[in-house]
């Protein structure tokens, strides 16, 4: 398998599709003049902020104490619950949850968890079809087994919340054997007053008084929906974005997609080049830390961003997202700083100070610069710089320095400089 | 070692000291809207209405007569009832036949469905259904007929956090505010979402 390319390169393709851009540009137009009617006619948005972020600081502070204080919830309440330490475990769980129950066919709506740990190819794997029901694709009526994702987790009831537009994880509600939940570890908040902040800041965030359909579903009820219920909880990278005191932010994240919306550079790429179920300024910060910024397509991560901070502004739960891509990008730095042979970055940072920390040295790499820039100058801009240096020009024009610099200027007067 | 273990070792080593600090939550957003029991009434009203859903304001002496012509104007010949739903709201019924909703039978997409409900909220224009007394099961309300809910007045809450407050977590919850969209940017209605909702709101 080749790589994934870095977020630049994997930006051409849907930079060059005018109908894209044009398709991206009027979403996200529409979704934030929505959002922004719908949070407008809150008086409290923000303190509904305050609470929100309080809670899922309060909630990751505390998470194993309040991951078991769910489980043992769920667990009263009939349900049963599986831990998953990556994606190929928490597939094989579902796998073998299903094939289990005897489903020949699951119905599963699209959830980026589901993406993520790459449950259709699992379950196809082992003969288990599946139905990703939704816009285009009705319920399958036959379906006794059903697999979601969800929104929210309540620890100190075991209650599973599912907030949506279409409707399709409530259908996936009455399936008769079994419904099996997936959820990313902190997808659970302590109590269930913590709901009442959420329900409006997600639901507001998206446009909405209230999503048009929320579910929620707390282990087995007798004669209503399905015979068990499964719940599992995913790590695959959570517990190590946990451990950065600053990127644990991103973990606040509860899905309402406004940050897309508001971002420059999303609203020109799409959800394509980030390459993970989470695009955008939050995919951005979640995704290297995550995955780890082993990889150069999520190291790019963290520079796919201007750092406006329309992101941070909108946020439900108060992510400071820029502050996180600094720290990212900075991680990224340090982790490339011991290569034997160094980035073409650090190459030229130790050569610029190199230069920069001598007058002589600088003078002379002055003079020798202007010349050479005035050489490639073409009406007073340099449209491109040669070899590596082109990658800065592709995006930009640089004006020619002038012919004297200040420094000749300045002693041509007849003063020390 | 059990994964259960395994994970949770890590979410400890991952917080370090900082594992089961305090985190106080300001709970200083609305509770209330700080409006008469009419005024809350009259926003529940205006914003199920703003949703596109047919509704209407009775008196509890009208209702069965409303309940009536409800039906009476979609050409409804059989309705299918949850179990305690009140027998006083059918009363007025005249050639409907009215069928107990039995779990395990394959709901008929034609059927028109009546409900009562958990609670309401004015400030969402939402209706919450909880499997309770006259409610029913999940699938009662996911045909794709029509669904006429009742609401008593008094089961109005303001906003969201009062509704929160007065259901119990445990009941299988359903939250239905506005017809059910289709994702993406058009907005326009689910091609496959439930049944079209009419609500009556019953004065107490």
């Amino acid at each position: 398998m080749t790589p994934r390319p870095k977020f630049a390169a994997a930006a051409r393709p849907a930079l060059a599709d005018t109908a894209l851009r044009r398709a991206l540009a009027d979403t996200a137009a529409d979704a934030r003049a929505r959002r922004a009617a719908a949070v407008a006619e809150l008086p409290d948005w923000p303190a509904l902020r305050a609470a929100g972020r309080a809670v899922k600081d309060r909630t990751l502070l505390n998470l194993d104490a309040c991951l078991e204080r769910l489980e043992r919830a769920v667990v009263d309440a009939g349900g049963t619950v599986h831990w998953a330490e990556n994606a190929a475990q928490a597939a094989r769980t579902v796998v073998r949850l299903a094939a289990a129950a005897g489903a020949g066919e699951v119905a599963a709506p699209a959830a980026s968890v589901l993406e993520e740990i790459g449950l259709d190819g699992a379950l196809t794997a082992a003969g288990i079809a599946v139905h990703r029901t939704g816009a285009d694709a009705e319920f399958p009526a036959g379906a006794r087994v059903a697999v979601t994702g969800v929104d929210l987790m309540v620890a100190e009831t075991g209650t599973m919340v599912a907030l949506e537009r279409a409707g399709d994880v409530r259908r996936c509600l009455t399936v008769p054997d079994a419904l099996i939940t997936v959820a990313g570890l902190e997808q659970v908040v302590p109590d269930r007053a913590d709901l009442e902040v959420l329900l409006q800041s997600v639901s507001r965030s998206a446009g909405e008084r209230l999503a048009p359909v929320v579910s929620a579903w707390t282990g087995v009820v007798a004669g209503d929906g399905p015979a068990a219920f499964h719940l599992v909880l995913v790590d695959n990278g959570r517990t190590r974005a946990l451990a950065d005191e600053v990127g644990r932010a991103a973990l606040r994240c509860v899905g309402c997609d406004a940050c897309l919306h508001v971002c420059p550079v999303y609203e020109r790429t799409g959800p394509e080049p980030y390459g993970a179920p989470h695009a955008g300024p939050i995919g951005a910060i979640r995704t290297p830390q995550l995955r780890g910024v082993a990889s150069a397509a999520n190291a790019s991560l963290p520079f796919a961003s201007t750092l406006c901070g329309a992101c941070a502004d909108v946020c439900p739960v108060e992510i400071d997202i820029p502050e996180v891509l600094v720290r990212l990008r900075g991680k990224v730095v340090d982790a490339r700083r011991g290569r034997p042979v160094p980035t073409p970055e650090l190459a030229m940072m130790r050569a610029a100070a190199w230069t920069l920390t001598d007058p002589h040295r600088y003078e002379a790499a002055l003079r020798g610069g202007t010349r050479w820039a005035r050489l490639l100058a073409r009406g007073g801009r340099i449209r491109r710089l040669p070899g590596r240096l082109g990658v800065w020009t592709d995006a930009r024009d640089l004006p020619v320095p002038p012919a004297r610099s200040f420094r000749v200027w300045w002693r041509d007067r007849g003063e020390r400089p | 070692m059990t994964s259960r273990d395994r994970v949770l070792g890590r979410i400890r080593d991952a917080l370090g000291p900082a594992r089961g600090t305090p985190v106080a939550v300001p709970r200083d957003y609305r509770r209330h809207l700080g409006a008469g029991r009419a005024d809350v009434l009259a926003l529940f009203l205006e914003r199920v209405a703003g949703h596109g859903t047919p509704v209407r304001h009775v008196g509890a002496d009208e209702l069965a007569t409303a309940l009536a012509a409800a039906l009476w104007s979609r050409d409804v010949k059989r309705i299918i009832v949850p179990p305690g739903l009140p027998s006083g709201w059918l009363a007025e019924l005249d050639g409907v036949e009215i069928a107990p909703d039995a779990p395990g039978t394959a709901p008929d997409a034609a059927d028109t469905v009546v409900t009562g409900c958990a609670a309401a909220v004015a400030e969402t224009g939402t209706i919450v259904l909880d499997g309770g007394r006259g409610q029913g099961r999940r699938a009662l309300t996911l045909r794709p007929g029509l669904h006429l809910c009742v609401v008593h007045a008094d089961q109005i809450a303001g906003t969201v956090p009062e509704a929160v407050a007065r259901l119990l977590p445990s009941r299988p919850q359903t939250w239905l505010t506005g017809p059910a969209v289709a994702p993406g940017p058009s907005r326009a209605p689910s091609p496959h979402g439930p049944s079209a909702l009419e609500v009556l709101v019953v004065e107490d």
